[in-house]
């Protein structure tokens, strides 16, 4: 700070004290005038950029950076705890998008995509289970803010990944899940996808999915908020690009990480 | 007549309480989009539910029904200018010295800001002898201080309660995390209403010293201060 223009104190004769003070009023008044336009105009500017779903650009830049901090934390060797069976509560279905049309389990396939060139796969339930089953119980935690301890049970999906994608090939940075119709899909990076407490889960507080929580076959992926836990899957496909993503495109944050 | 002009906010203090103005109301504001997609706070008695936060009427007076979407985005990007102007409000009055004005120097400050509360409230005839700041700011101030320190932890640890699970637990779990949240956001809000009346109790020459810095005295009463030393 400047010595000379802030003096801790000013002693001066009467008139010459009521200029002083006249004239540094009016100087901090107008300082702080323009300093307040200069905030109300960046945040009319701000609140009426574009962007992806809605959100202004600069705050989708930093959302972006917010996204490589948490995923650059995010590690495979970093277990997300684990509960009881006594703490296991009741999960309430929470949206129904994708979900519209009935669905003949004998006829549910899941598409593998592997990308360019690569074979496509149409996949039954029994493939999915013929991989190592894996139990667990973890937190769902929904966007809104509430969270229930649920029990699933599934196949990984590193496992499933070890399993289907072609050896040799590298594996690319996203996987995109969509519903069989299309009508809920979500991105997600591979880095979480293949996170070891990711599963393509077929059972639910130790019984077959039921209908409303996804069944024949869900994802669960409890290092991302419940929106990216999409149910009754249809198609998974691995991608280079970051995929859509239902939730995204309305306003959301991407990676959702949690 | 002479008459001396005292410095008495730091520029830089003024700004950084200028600038955290508008930035804690946007993360309280934006904190109330979020809070309605899941709000379940209530004061009860028993089973009997004496408020809910919020009633219906709140949020259709305000228009802040279905953005939770909106205002994840703004917290989310908000936060790191408030907390960056915290931490540097808080080196500042470190490097400066000024945290010895801003914070209690002594136990007896507990007794003397109860005192301060006594005689705003007209039940005691004098203040007890104070420096820039009374007892009783000084507590506010540095209370404040804690307060946002709280919203950070506990905002980390709700915003990343899996990677960051450890601190959740170290808090009591999310849901106690979520709770301190939210009522930190209440203390700002009791802490303004309190601030607003003191304020506006203290009369234009405060006023006019958060915005300009210096505040206007009689020298005479310099005069009187040697004196009383002699």
């Amino acid at each position: 700070m400047n010595k000379k223009t802030t003096p801790r104190e000013i002693l001066l004769d009467d008139r010459a004290a009521d200029e002083q003070m006249r004239v540094r009023t009016r100087r901090s008044f107008l300082t702080g005038g323009v300093a307040a336009a200069v905030g109300i105009g960046g945040y009319a500017w701000l609140k009426t950029r574009d962007g992806a779903g809605g959100v202004p650009w600069p705050q989708r830049l930093v959302l972006g950076w917010n996204e490589k901090l948490a995923h650059a934390y995010l590690s495979d060797a970093r277990l997300l705890p684990t509960y009881s069976l006594a703490d296991v509560g009741k999960l309430r279905p929470n949206g129904q998008f994708g979900l519209e049309g009935d669905l003949d389990e004998d006829e549910w396939r899941l598409k593998v995509e592997m990308g360019a060139g690569m074979p496509a796969l149409a996949l039954t339930l029994n493939d999915v289970q013929a991989l190592p089953k894996v139990e667990m119980i973890t937190k769902f935690c929904c966007i809104e803010g509430w969270s229930v301890v649920t029990r699933w049970a599934g196949a990984r999906f590193a496992d499933f990944t070890r399993k289907y994608f072609p050896p040799g090939q590298k594996l690319p940075e996203f996987v995109f899940m969509a519903t069989p119709d299309g009508g809920y899909y979500v991105g997600l990076d591979a880095k979480s996808a293949l996170h070891p407490q990711t599963l393509l889960a077929y059972e639910m507080n130790g019984e077959p999915l039921e209908e409303e929580h996804g069944a024949p076959l869900r994802l669960v992926i409890p290092v991302k908020y419940g929106v990216k836990n999409i149910k009754r899957l249809g198609l998974i496909r691995y991608a280079d690009t970051r995929p859509a993503d239902y939730w995204y495109e309305r306003g959301y944050d991407w990676f959702v990480g949690l | 007549m002479a008459k001396i002009l005292k410095l008495k906010h730091l520029a830089a203090i003024r700004w950084f309480h200028w600038v955290n103005f508008p930035l804690l109301f946007l993360m309280i504001w934006s904190g109330f989009l979020i809070y309605w997609a899941n709000d379940e706070y209530a004061v009860s008695i028993g089973s009997l539910q004496v408020f809910h936060f919020f009633p219906d009427w709140v949020y259709n007076a305000l228009g802040s029904a279905h953005r939770l979407a909106e205002g994840m985005a703004l917290h989310f990007v908000f936060m790191w200018l408030f907390v960056l102007n915290g931490v540097l409000y808080v080196a500042y009055t470190i490097f400066s010295g000024e945290w010895r004005y801003l914070a209690p120097q002594k136990w007896s400050a507990f007794r003397d800001a109860w005192s301060v509360v006594l005689y705003d409230l007209r039940l005691r005839k004098q203040m007890p002898p104070q420096d820039k700041y009374n007892a009783a700011q000084q507590i506010t101030y540095t209370a404040i201080i804690c307060m946002g320190i709280g919203s950070v932890v506990t905002g980390f640890a709700i915003y990343k309660p899996m990677q960051l699970y450890w601190l959740a637990w170290l808090l009591g779990g999310y849901e106690a995390a979520r709770l301190w949240h939210f009522l930190l956001a209440f203390g700002y809000v009791g802490f303004f209403v309190v601030h607003i009346a003191q304020v506006v109790r203290a009369g234009w020459n405060n006023f006019r010293a958060m915005v300009m810095g210096y505040e206007m005295e009689p020298a005479k009463d310099v005069a009187q201060e040697l004196g009383a030393h002699e």
